[in-house]
């Protein structure tokens, strides 16, 4: 039985899936990107192969996406995240949709049509306002775990309004949110509405609404932020944060069958 | 990085070297010879200085200098603490930091630093930013700058129109008399305007050999061609160069040689280069097998309406009809032809941070240029010369996705 491995090296994660034939995730590893992305790739691989117990060899072909896609030695190819979100998201739903993904250090906006091919796409400008390096600058300023923001932002009962672009500007905002004794729990829900209207700014939405990216994953609220803005329900497909890496694998077994296609 | 990622050179380009070599050494030594110096806006009136034997400088290539030299991201702060923002012109900012440091690539080419203005004549049909850029220079040096007001946002190059700049264009006769002491005579304008003319058309003969599949141009092979019809037009050194440049294009055009090897699509830039990164970007490019076969930046010194018989409305008419003081319709009419004629698979917009004049993107012309062309469209941030204002890693990453996205197409 072929499986295919998809690794996407992120700005701050590196996600890593395997999938059997039937384009079923079979294993998974999540990691730092580290500094040196081939051997934090080789141990994600290693994390994934004994979580499913499978073997190298067993992997018929790999691909690498993300930041640190062209520092794998072991892949077959490499593919923008930005392919991979779009073949990831389509790969669940088939249907029209725009997929918005959070990430550490970029935002993206990619318009899919009803045959999963992209009709465009656009990344956050070069400013990282509005991803997930956004909501570390506040978890720090405000002294948190990032892992408590969903929670917190949950609890908020009179949302703050935040109204800088830049990330710096937004911190010395919230300085003064919390100088006129404004409630932490309100202060991080604007900080997350912050997000939301940052990646409102970069395009309409056609279609089903598709949120992917580790910042998603784990601040469920931004999703339910997105539905009100968008006016539409946002969907998470499963694994949202390993969707880059999904869609890697999904490139991976299409190229592999293609081309056993062509030489039989 | 493999030897087939390489741009190929031109045999011609030996010339070019050459011919631009002489034209600074004539900067150089105009001074001691007795020859006034006047700087002109790129499309400025260049025919009429020399006319009346000035010789003709063009910041504008020395802000592209210190671009394509990286030495602007380190100038441009000179400027900014000068008072000049960042978000303004960074030829301007380049070259005034420049200035200011006493630093320039053409100190390489013989001279001792920027030539000094002894008169500074601006056209805004680019922006308001070279007339600036000029009155800064005319107070240092105690000069006198004077310009062409042309209207921008322009439909129809209309008589009304071309009349107004036209005059604008006389008008000025008196004063450069006044500097060079030279006496203004007419068929010399005539015959200047006239090579002017031929070197113009074949500039455009080079540009339109992109038409052909494959490409034997690139984009980024224009950027660097294009200095003689931008700084030596009117002078018969550039009409032979290009007659070189076409020969060789249009051979290998005939031979199938193309620019980049197996060219897979074809796209069109529109907006400035980023001159810091063209080596970076065109070797991109061929990794893609995408080839930039058109721009609209490289086809702006194509000034097909001079004309030798009617001096200053030809020249009106040529200055008043490029593309960046144009209207946005004629600007989508402009670039929807230009990707009929280049059979063009895709657009990139250079969305340039501090050239809001040359950047097409913010008024959502690309939108329209997609429902109108159904051709995808591409938009990257990034700058001319302020490399502060450019994300290797997501240009990179966008341009990736965008041939990706031409294999789905």
């Amino acid at each position: 039985m072929s499986y295919y491995c998809g690794v996407d090296i992120g700005a701050s994660a590196l996600k890593l899936v395997i999938i059997d034939p039937e384009r079923r995730i079979v294993a998974r590893a999540l990691r730092r990107s580290g500094i040196d992305y081939a051997l934090s790739a080789d141990r994600a691989l290693d994390e994934a192969l004994g979580e499913s117990g499978l073997q190298r060899e067993q992997i018929s072909a790999s691909m690498a996406t993300g930041y640190g896609r062209n520092n794998v030695p072991w892949v077959r190819g490499t593919v923008t995240e930005i392919a991979c979100h779009g073949k990831g998201a389509f790969h669940y739903l088939r249907r029209e949709m725009t997929v918005i993904d959070i990430g550490a250090q970029d935002n993206k906006i990619i318009h899919i049509d009803d045959q999963g091919r992209r009709l465009d796409f656009r990344m956050n400008r070069k400013c990282a306002a509005g991803t997930g390096a956004f909501l570390e600058e506040i978890a720090l300023r405000l002294d948190l775990p990032v892992a408590s923001l969903n929670g917190l932002a949950e609890q908020s009962t009179a949302e703050v309004s935040l109204g800088s672009f830049c990330t710096v500007f937004t911190a010395t905002e919230i300085l003064e949110k919390i100088r006129t004794g404004q409630r932490v729990e309100d202060i991080v829900k604007g900080a997350f509405r912050a997000v939301i209207k940052r990646t409102m700014e970069m395009g309409a939405i056609r279609g089903a609404l598709v949120m992917t990216g580790g910042v998603v994953a784990h601040n469920p609220l931004l999703a339910r932020l997105a539905e009100d803005v968008f006016h539409t329900p946002a969907i998470l497909p499963p694994d949202p944060q390993f969707i880059g890496a999904f869609g890697a694998a999904l490139t991976a077994a299409e190229q592999m069958e293609s081309s056993k296609h062509a030489d039989s | 990085m493999s030897s087939g990622s390489e741009r190929k050179d031109f045999a011609a380009t030996k010339m070019m070297k050459t011919i631009m070599g002489n034209y600074f050494g004539e900067l150089a030594n105009g001074p001691q010879q007795g020859r006034k110096t006047a700087w002109c806006t790129s499309v400025g009136p260049a025919e009429l200085l020399q006319s009346l034997g000035y010789n003709v400088y063009f910041p504008e290539n020395h802000g592209a200098m210190l671009g394509a030299t990286r030495m602007a991201t380190d100038l441009i702060p000179l400027a900014n603490a000068h008072g000049f923002s960042p978000d303004i012109c960074s030829y301007l900012t380049s070259d005034i930091g420049s200035y200011l440091k006493g630093a320039t690539p053409l100190q390489k080419m013989g001279l001792a630093g920027i030539p000094k203005a002894d008169v500074l004549v601006f056209n805004t049909n680019q922006c308001r930013d070279v007339k600036d850029w000029f009155q800064w220079y005319a107070r240092q040096w105690n000069v006198p700058c004077i310009g062409i007001h042309t209207p921008r946002a322009i439909g129809d190059v209309d008589a009304p129109l071309v009349d107004y700049v036209a005059k604008q264009i006389e008008d000025l006769i008196g004063p450069l008399e006044a500097v060079a002491g030279t006496k203004f005579d007419i068929d010399r304008l005539r015959e200047i305007i006239a090579c002017s003319r031929e070197c113009t058309l074949l500039w455009k003969r080079v540009l339109q050999s992109a038409a052909n599949v494959p490409s034997p141009l690139t984009f980024f092979d224009g950027t660097i061609q294009m200095g003689p019809a931008v700084v030596l037009r009117g002078r018969p050194d550039a009409v032979q160069y290009y007659q070189a440049l076409v020969a060789e294009l249009e051979q290998r055009a005939a031979e199938g040689q193309g620019a980049v090897p197996g060219e897979r699509f074809r796209v069109y830039w529109e907006g400035m280069p980023v001159w810091g990164k063209l080596r970076d970007l065109a070797t991109q490019f061929i990794e893609l097998k995408t080839c930039v076969v058109a721009s609209t930046y490289c086809n702006s010194w194509i000034f097909e309406a001079l004309d030798p018989s009617d001096p200053f409305r030809g020249m009106a008419r040529a200055y008043s009809s490029i593309f960046i003081c144009r209207s946005d319709d004629e600007k989508e009419r402009y670039i929807a032809e230009m990707a009929d004629k280049f059979h063009i698979n895709g657009i990139i917009y250079h969305d340039s941070k501090t050239c809001p004049n040359n950047s097409n993107s913010r008024y959502e012309l690309p939108q329209r240029l997609r429902e109108r062309l159904g051709i995808p469209y591409l938009v990257i941030n990034g700058d001319l010369n302020d490399l502060r204002l450019f994300s290797e890693e997501q240009t990179r990453t966008n341009i990736e996705a965008f041939a990706e996205q031409l294999t789905e197409v």
